[in-house]
This record gives structure tokens, sequence and C-alpha cells, in this order.
């Protein structure tokens, strides 16, 4: 950890408790639709084990700011405000999804909450966030753009291109790392030889910081300090360093990692971290049952919407390829129809 | 005879070619230890150790270019690419640099390197882990491109392709890999550049490869049984491309359809096409008919999914069309 900011209070604690557990609660029930066979596919990265991330970053982050996730992204979006209905809905493929089920869970977005959208390509989403940021400048918004990304991205070149240009214009973007130990079945240091990964940033010009995800608090402080900067003009980055609790994705079991590592992993987990925090300074555990139920039960409800949502009509197919106005593509059993009717 | 997967058929292929060349390697993401995305590799690290399968950080465009390298330098590397959806991401080393290499150097050198990847819908994974980029390689000169439909040409082309002297391109079907097939790998097969008519038939001549061959062989079946005999060609490399067997199945038959996953504008099904059209032309009754997949990304939603590409049901709806 290179800095750490004035003691965390707990102010805000509850608050950033709740997001949390709203995200741990919806991944579970990410996890219970793929087991229940209504997912649309087995593509589903959880974020658990992440959370801290998620809200300590999102919670430094204003109205109006943009932001592109990698393809571990529910956690963020949730933080960030999504509709936990329609995001179940997207990643069950339906109809009523965010992205009316073309997109799934790698593929969400929503221009609404600034979402330029998660991505299924590993860096994919990094330099959109230097095309936003430049944008917001030039246009005087006083928007700032953020780039969620694994440390699996910290091998991709267009990583460091957009890091290189956002630190040369001065652009408010922030690029955020979470370093999760992992990117499928490779631990960071066999993937590099320096994993301080906020000296790569630095070498740029970037302000650049790694923060222990374990208190959210610490993780909102380092954010605070790296997003108020970018905004007054010196882009930034921030690793976060947490663990992935689970798989890769669905039907991993992760058999590459010992027990003993999964268990020291587990055990800084945030969500347990803030609730005995909150414990510790005098909240009832009652009450924090009672918020978890609540959370709980509206997560359930998602679940079910999602199921009893309907599929996107086949003539979706070909909307959304080009812009309204444009002609659709020509489904090809009427292009085949048109061809043989020659007699 | 054994029975294998595909899957199982690239391993041993993989495993054979490292036996019997010590110069032949395998580098990619999650090769060695986890045994590769779709299980292609596994067990290869224990029997041939980290110094030939090389796992590798998320750096697609310096993979391939290592792989070029290598292979310049008389390695015979094979590199896998997790998703041929990623394969914009290594464009320039493979169309600037390995497809261009001998013919820029005057024929100095060539790069005798193997891109093994996957492609095709199946999973629900969506607009960037579905497509079917052939068309891409295919474009340009220089590369060589296989694709295997059958658990005997996993086998045997992966082993071919590492006899080329030049660039092959590789790309398995994602849902091609469980495919369990009863084989004989001693058994003679069609030669390099050799498509094989997978199905003889006098009325009408389905050209296709990859996935698209077995739904095309399951509509010639029903075809059949309505009285229509479809010959089936399975292209196997599309460069080099064996025209000579198409040519042959058309002009006995006199209609032609070439089936493709791949998006139908500006793809394989439009070469082919184009080719039956310009060589064929005295002996066509009909317009050569393109059935392949819509103009459109693929969507996570299964049924959209499903719906983007052909189908047996497509297909012979189409040939009946084409017969009436
Ligand atoms: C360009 C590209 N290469 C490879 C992949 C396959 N892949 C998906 S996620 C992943 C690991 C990513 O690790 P990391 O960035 O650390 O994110 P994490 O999954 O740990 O959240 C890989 C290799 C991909 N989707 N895109």
């Amino acid at each position: 950890m290179t800095k750490t900011g004035p003691a965390p209070s707990n102010t805000g604690l509850e608050a950033h408790y709740r997001q949390m557990r709203r995200i741990r609660s919806f991944e579970e029930r990410v996890g219970e639709l793929f087991v229940r066979g209504e997912s649309a596919g087995s593509m589903l990265h959880l974020s658990i084990g992440e959370e801290s991330a998620a809200v300590g970053v999102c919670s430094a982050m204003r109205d109006g700011d943009t932001f592109t996730t990698h393809h571990r992204g529910h956690g963020i979006f949730l933080a960030r405000g999504a509709d936990p209905n329609r995001m179940m809905a997207e990643i069950a493929g339906k109809a009523t999804g965010y992205c009316h089920g073309k997109g799934g869970s790698m593929h969400i977005a929503d221009m609404s909450l600034g979402h330029l959208g998660a991505n299924a390509i590993v860096g994919g989403g990094i330099p959109a966030v230097v095309g936003a940021a430049l944008a917001a400048r030039r246009r005087g918004t006083g928007q700032l753009s953020v780039a969620f990304f694994g440390d699996g991205a910290m091998g991709q070149g267009i990583l460091y291109e957009s890091m290189n240009m956002a630190a040369l214009w001065d652009l408010p973007a922030v690029f955020v790392c979470i370093n999760n130990q992992w990117g499928m079945g490779t631990r960071i240091d066999q993937a590099t030889r320096v994993t301080a990964l906020h000296d790569r940033a630095a070498a740029f010009g970037l302000a650049a910081e790694t923060v222990d995800g374990r208190d959210v608090r610490e993780v909102q402080a380092a954010a605070a300090r790296i997003l108020d900067g970018a905004r007054a003009g010196r882009p930034g980055f921030l690793a976060v360093e947490c663990y992935r609790f689970f798989g890769h994705a669905r039907k991993d079991k992760s058999p590459y990692r010992s027990p003993k590592e999964e268990a020291a992993g587990r055990s800084r987990d945030p969500v347990a971290f803030a609730r005995d925090a909150l414990i510790a300074a005098g909240m009832a555990e009652a009450r924090l049952d009672e918020i978890d139920q609540a959370i709980a039960t509206e997560m359930e409800a998602s679940i079910d919407a999602a199921i009893a949502a309907e599929e996107p009509p086949l003539q979706a197919m070909f909307r959304d390829v080009f812009a309204p106005d444009a002609p659709e593509p020509e489904p090809l059993a009427r292009r085949i129809d048109r061809v043989l009717a020659r007699d | 005879m054994e029975t294998l997967t595909y899957r199982e058929a690239l391993r041993r292929a993989l495993a054979d070619a490292m036996e019997e060349d010590p110069d032949v390697f395998v580098i990619g993401e999650e090769v060695g230890r986890y045994g590769g995305a779709y299980g292609v590799t596994k067990g290869l690290i224990e029997q041939f150790g980290p110094d030939r399968l090389i796992d590798t950080p998320i750096s697609e465009a310096a993979i391939v270019g290592t792989g070029v390298g290598a292979a310049m330098a008389g390695m015979r590397p094979v590199v896998e690419l997790m998703y041929v959806d990623f394969i914009g991401m290594t464009m320039d080393q493979l169309a600037n640099q390995a497809a261009k290499i001998r013919y820029m150097f005057g024929g100095q050198i060539g790069v005798p390197m193997v891109l093994r990847t996957q492609g095709g819908t199946g999973r629900s994974a969506g607009a960037q882990h579905s497509q079917s980029l052939e068309a891409y390689v295919m474009h340009t000169p220089g590369l060589r491109l296989a694709m295997p439909a059958t658990v005997a040409d996993a086998y045997h082309l992966l082993r071919q392709a590492l006899r080329q002297p030049d660039p092959v391109v590789f790309i398995e079907h994602k849902a091609l890999y469980a495919l369990s097939e009863a084989v004989d790998l001693a058994a003679p097969v069609p030669d390099w550049g050799r498509a094989a008519l997978r199905r003889p038939g006098g009325d009408l001549a389905i050209v296709s490869y990859s996935r698209q061959l077995h739904h095309a062989l399951a509509a010639a079946e029903r075809l059949d049984a309505e009285g229509i005999a479809a010959a089936v060609i399975d292209l196997r490399t599309l460069n080099p491309l064996d025209f000579e067997t198409v040519r042959g199945a058309v002009e006995a038959a006199g209609r032609a359809m070439v089936v493709s996953e791949g998006p139908l504008t500006a793809g394989v099904a439009a070469e082919l096409a184009a080719r039956i059209s310009e060589e064929c032309f005295d002996f066509l009754e009909n317009p050569v008919l393109r059935v392949a997949g819509e103009d459109v990304p693929i969507s996570v939603s299964p049924g959209l999914e499903a719906a983007s590409v052909p189908t047996p049901e497509l297909i012979v709806d189409a040939a009946r069309r084409l017969m009436a």
C-alpha cells in the first residue's frame, strides 16, 4: 500500500455496507439463476469479494460521471444505481433487460447512468474513457470518466497507450484496476515481474496509488484523492487489492488454487469487515440482520421477475444494427424467397 | 477404430507433433496449467513441461508476434488465441507481418506458424465471443486457413497444418469440441488442401465446412426422404481452396448452395458463390444460393443467437425451393 489517508471514520459506513450487501446478494442470486438454468449461458463472472472496490470508488463519483467496466462489472453498475430487476433480466437474456437481452452479463450498459458499457474484451473498454474525458473537457461539463478493469488487463498494450494519452492531455480520466490476484487460472505473479501495479501508471505521469480493499472506507478515501485530482486535470490510477472468492466464471471450480490460499483470500472479506466495524461502533446485529433480509427479499424478486420476463421477439434481431432510421438488414429467409421467386 | 472427441483429437495431434518434432511448442493464454479455455491442451503440460506449453499474460498482439518471430527463427509455434473474436487485436501481427513476410522480403523466409483458435455460436456467449470471422483471414493473401468439421480432420488437418511452410490459421468450432466419432487415425485422409465429398448426390450440391457441415448433412438426410439427392462437400481448408471438387459436384447436379455460419455479406459463401457462378455458369439451372449468418451481431439471448445462423430447417427449406 503506497499511501494511507487519514484514519477512516464511520461516516457513511452503514450506507457503504448496504451497497456492498446488495452487490453480494445480487451476485448470489446470479449464481442461483445459473443453477436454475435460467441464465443466458454460463459466462457469468461474479464480483464477490470485490464489493469494496465498486462501492468505494463509485461513492467518490458524481452524477453525470461516466464509466466503463470489464466483464466482472455487476457490482460496479449496482453501485452506480442500476436497477437489479433490469440487470437480472439482461443476464437472463430477456426483453426487459437493460439491453433487451442482446448484451447479457458481459455487455450491459445504461447511458442514463453514465455506464458506457461492460466489455467481454479484456481492456476493450479502457480507451473509451479517454475519449469521454476528452469530450467532457472540451465541452467543459466537469464530468469525470472512470475505467474499471481487472489485473489481467495490465497485460494489454492498449491500457498503456490510453494512460499515456490521458496524462499527456491532462484529462479528467481515472483508471481503476481491481486486482483480485487472478486472471482465469493465472496468478498475478505468473503474469508480471512487477506486481506493484501503480508503478507503471506513475511512469506515465499519472497520480497512482494502491489501496487495500478490505476496508471500504480506505478505498473511498483513496478514490476521493485520485478522482478529485483527475477532476482538477491530473489523471489518476488506483489499484484496489482484493480477492476473487470463486471461480473465474460459473463453471470454474478453481482447481489451480489451494484451499489454504482461498481461505486466506476469503478471510479478507470487505462485507464482513464492514459489518464487524459497524457492530464495533455500536450497531445492533439484529438491525444488520434486518437490513440483510430486506436486501435478500429485493434481490430474490429480481430473479422471479427475470424468469417471468418475455424473451426478445425474433424481429429484434435486425434492430439496432444501425440507427433507427436506417433500413434493417434483410432477413435471410426473406432474401431466399426473393431470389427464388422468379416465376 | 477408436472413439475420440474433436477435443481429444486436437490434443492428440498436438502431442504427436510435439513428440515428433522438438521445435513444436504451444503458446497462449491458459494453455498450460489451466489446460486451455476449452480443455484442448489439458494434461499436455505434465507431458511436455512449461517450456513447451507456455502460459502468457493477456497480451494477444504480442503473443501472435512472438509466434511470428519464433517461426522466423526456425521453430514451429502453435499459438492459441482463446476466441477468434480477439483476432482484431492481433491483426497487425497476422495480416501485416505473418502474411506478408515471405513476399515483402523476396522469398527469403517464411513464417511456419499455426494460429489455433475457435469461433462460432452455441454458448450464449454474446456478440464478442460468438463470431465466425474466417472471411477476415480468407481475404488476406499469404494466410492459409483450415476449419475442421470432423474428429478425424481435427487430428489430421492440425498435423498437416504443422507441416506447412507458411502461416496457417486453424479455426475450431466451439460447438464441436464434444463431438464424438469412431475414427481410425491410421486410415488415409485427403491431402492438405483437398475437399471431401461427404455425401454423394446428383440433384443439388451443398458446399460447407466446420459446424455447418453437420447441418448440411442433416438437411441432406431429410431431403433424401423427399426424393432429393443432395451432394455435401466439406471444404476442410478454405486456403488452399479445392475448387475442382466443388466444380465436379456442381456441374453434375446443376444446382448449388453454399452454407456458412459467418455473416452473409462479403463472406466465405459469397466468395464460393461468385466462383461457382463464374466458372460453372453453363451448368447452372438456378442462381447459386448463399445460406449464411444474418448480417447482425450475435445476441446473448439464446433464441436470437440460434436464429441468427443457418439451421438444418433453413437449409432444407432453401433446397426444396431451389429444386421446385
Ligand atoms: C482480449 C481478451 N483476451 C482474453 C480473454 C479471455 N478472458 C476473459 S476474462 C480473462 C481473465 C481476466 O482477468 P482480469 O483482467 O484479472 O479480470 P478478472 O476476471 O480477474 O476479474 C480472460 C483471459 C478476453 N475475454 N479478452
